[in-house]
């Protein structure tokens, strides 16, 4: 078992991504994050989902993704060299000492703090997920009031690339 | 010239120009355009079926016996969800289908208006796609689109919902039929990868042990002829799943018969013990394999089909050739021309002498695991093999689910592909009645028969007004054991014969009082004297429909069948004997 970042290029039209997303409940996959927004080219989607699972339900997936029509392509990037983000947006509890606690934290990440109120700072953070839960955990005692995270997009390292 | 037509007139026009004659269907509000549209032509004629359930069972027994793709036309809402059982049905057993449904007015879609559900979400995880059309405009492009997808690649059921708006006659657009399509997102795969099938065939050669195992693909794509020769050329033994019987001919010497839970003996074990196993268009699902961890044991698998899912999706396939099957048969009948090796004649011919011996041990066709029927305890075996022999072997079965349909699938030794009509993947009871309809309506001169039960029929016995009012002289089997016969076998099994709501306590209708209520003729069999006779003069009828209600041994059970999470060789081949 281990995580799968697949990515799938797919038709931008209405309804493709209630296939994609029917799919995984209808075979008992699981989806642990999800993104999809259109590409340079408007007719066409770019979705990344990550998943974990053994060899061969990811063969299974891949192969069920492509069967569906809307789908152009797909591709386990996972499995060669590549590079995978998150971008995550934490809005945490800061009061006096721990105001100073938060900032260190947020600088050692290479966060950004992108709003601030006198009780709570919001920190903007992109890296690989396993970065973005370093940070949470690296909080320790600093109560957390709400964490968004846009899900893992990534790309291959190299000049192959999922296009038509 | 360019023609100005409104949605409703378009899309009939559509139909035509895609091919389409007959369409399967019942009207209603969201689909009253539809239906002037077909009013006003001559080209595309409807049948009006008794439940939209019916119209898909239909529409698909005429796209089984045919080879063409289905259609059927309902309205919203119920209209719709009534079609989905159907759809499903389809859907499972790869068939072709198009299925177009009313909707309520674009502006209403999603008011909860009368007569209104989201078809295309309710449908989405039984179709192998779905459209939803905005636009008159677009209505000749998505039915291209429609029927090219359901009938190449794994062919399968498509939806195409169109809002009342889009087909309303004052709207009216230049109408053009495309006569090519192309979908870059849907390329289904044309030939088998070369390298693939010599790597596959130096197997099939090398095999000591071998078995050809032909599925329900063989039959969609009419690979017969070809899969034929190569077994000719090969001499191998073969086996055929449920959905694949009539692919290579039953009576054949060649064939162990059908495999799986019900199989024969014979095929059971020779999959067991083979050490090459040639998948042909069969996705290996779980009332074939048993227990998959304990599936053949000793076999490397070639498995070749169009749709790469059903590759190691339940067992890991050992060389994998993803491609239409009459180009990869075709292939390998090549291949066969240009090597001249074949299997070691001795190897095969110890492996053949096996074979026979399984056969001589517990054949249910040299052996019959049943006791003779005698007067009023008619064997539902028995029927099947009336049936088999009033008919010559030469009748389109079409069969409903249960007991009844297992007997058929075992007695009735079908010769040619596209003579046997069942609801394998999904196991619908209630297809039988409808899919004999389309049947009939595909092929109006080879008698057609349906297979059934009493429970089974009850769940489409409406139908029988549909026969009368386009003359379809359907012949109804109905192997009346008083029960659900499949479920009170399994509760004798594995619930120390506690009938749990599998017995009907003296409620079933007279079925003969039925048929006629409807005009048709009823004959009832109590006696085994006069079972084959009366069978004789049932389909000497040939312009009625006629309903053969037969009162069969309700203890009897369906044999071999598999034990439970075992291995492909544990069966039960009688009540008593477990090997």
């Amino acid at each position: 078992m281990k995580k799968r970042i697949i990515s799938i290029l797919m038709e931008n039209e209405p309804g493709a991504l209630s296939r994609v997303v029917g799919l995984f409940s209808q075979r008992g996959y699981n989806i642990d994050s999800l993104n999809v927004a259109p590409t340079n080219d408007l007719s066409l989607s770019r979705l990344t989902l990550t998943t974990v699972c053994d060899d061969l339900v990811t063969e299974q997936i891949t192969k069920q993704l492509n069967k569906l029509i809307d789908v152009v392509k797909v591709l386990d990037i996972s499995e060669g060299r590549h590079i995978e983000r998150e971008m995550m947006l934490i809005k945490v509890k800061a009061k006096a000492d721990q105001r100073t606690e938060v900032k260190r934290c947020s600088d050692i990440f290479r966060g950004q703090i992108v709003d601030v109120g006198t009780t709570y700072y919001t920190v903007m953070l992109d890296g690989d997920s396993a970065k973005l839960d370093g940070f949470i955990e690296a909080l320790g005692d600093i109560s957390v009031l709400e964490v968004v995270r846009t899900g893992v997009c990534g790309i291959a390292r190299s000049e192959k690339s999922l296009s038509l | 010239m360019t023609e100005m037509l409104s949605g409703g007139d378009a899309l009939i026009r559509a139909l035509k120009d895609e091919g389409v004659e007959l369409v399967f269907g019942y009207p209603g509000g969201a689909a009253l355009h539809i239906y002037d549209a077909i009013f006003r032509q001559q080209d595309v004629e409807h049948i009006l079926v008794r439940h939209e359930q019916a119209a898909t069972h239909a529409a698909d027994g005429y796209a089984r016996t045919s080879g063409k793709v289905g259609t059927v036309l309902v309205t919203s809402g119920p209209g719709a969800t009534n079609a989905v059982t159907g759809i499903a049905t389809a859907y499972m057993d790869s068939i072709p289908m198009v299925v177009i449904s009313g909707q309520v007015p674009s502006s209403k879609i999603g008011e909860d208006a009368f007569q209104e559900t989201d078809m295309v979400g309710v449908s989405r995880p039984v179709v192998k796609h779905s459209f939803l059309v905005k636009d008159a405009k677009d209505i000749p492009m998505t039915i291209k689109k429609a029927y090219h997808i359901a009938r190449t690649g794994r062919p399968g059921p498509v939806v195409v919902d169109i809002p009342k708006d889009v087909t309303n006659p004052h709207d009216k657009f230049e109408y053009s039929y495309p006569e090519t399509i192309d979908i870059r997102s849907y390329q289904p795969v044309k030939k088998g990868h070369p390298g693939q099938i010599r790597k596959a065939m130096k197997t099939v050669l090398a095999a000591k042990r071998p078995i050809i195992y032909i599925g329900g693909g063989a039959v969609q794509s009419d690979s017969s002829d070809q899969i034929r020769k190569l077994v000719d050329e090969l001499g191998y033994p073969v086996t055929n799943t449920l959905m694949g019987l009539g692919a290579y001919p039953g009576t054949s010497e060649k064939n162990l018969g059908m495999l799986g839970m019900h199989g024969t003996y014979e095929s059971n074990m020779a999959m067991h013990h083979a050490d090459v196993i040639l998948v042909l268009g069969a996705r290996l699902d779980d009332r074939t394999t048993n227990n998959t961890k304990k599936y053949c044991p000793d076999a490397t698998i070639v498995h070749v089909d169009i749709d790469p899912t059903t590759i190691s999706k339940t067992i890991q396939c050992d060389i994998p050739i993803v491609g239409p099957l009459e180009e990869v048969v075709g292939d390998m009948l090549d291949y066969l021309e240009e090597n001249a090796q074949r299997a070691d004649e001795k190897d095969l011919a110890t492996w053949w002498e096996q074979c026979n011996n399984w056969r001589e041990q517990h054949s249910i066709y040299l052996k019959p695991n049943h006791e003779p029927s005698k007067g009023e305890m008619i064997k539902p075996q028995d029927v099947l093999k009336a049936l088999y022999k009033v008919t010559n072997g030469d009748a389109i079965v079409c069969s409903d689910v249960g007991q009844h349909q297992m007997f058929a699938a075992q007695y009735y030794h079908f010769d040619k592909p596209r003579q046997w009509i069942n609801s394998g993947g999904l196991g619908t009871m209630g297809f039988g009645l409808p899919a004999a309809m389309g049947a009939i309506f595909a092929d109006r001169d080879t008698p057609v028969a349906c297979v059934t039960g009493e429970g089974s029929i009850q769940m489409c016995i409406q139908e029988l007004s549909t026969c009368s009012q386009y003359h379809l002289p359907v012949k109804i089997i109905n192997v009346n054991n008083q029960a659900l016969g499949m479920v009170k076998q399994w509760q004798d099994m594995n619930y120390e014969g506690r009938y749990s709501q599998s017995l009907y306590e003296e409620s079933l209708p007279d079925f003969i009082k039925l048929a006629e209520a409807y005009g048709h003729v009823g004959i009832k069999v109590t006696k085994f004297e006069e079972l084959e006779e009366k069978m004789a003069e049932c389909f000497a009828m040939t312009d009625r429909v006629v309903f053969m209600d037969i009162y069969v041994d309700p203890m009897e059970h369906v044999y071999p069948m598999h034990v439970p999470e075992g291995s492909m060789r544990d069966m039960w081949v009688s009540k008593t004997e477990r090997i």
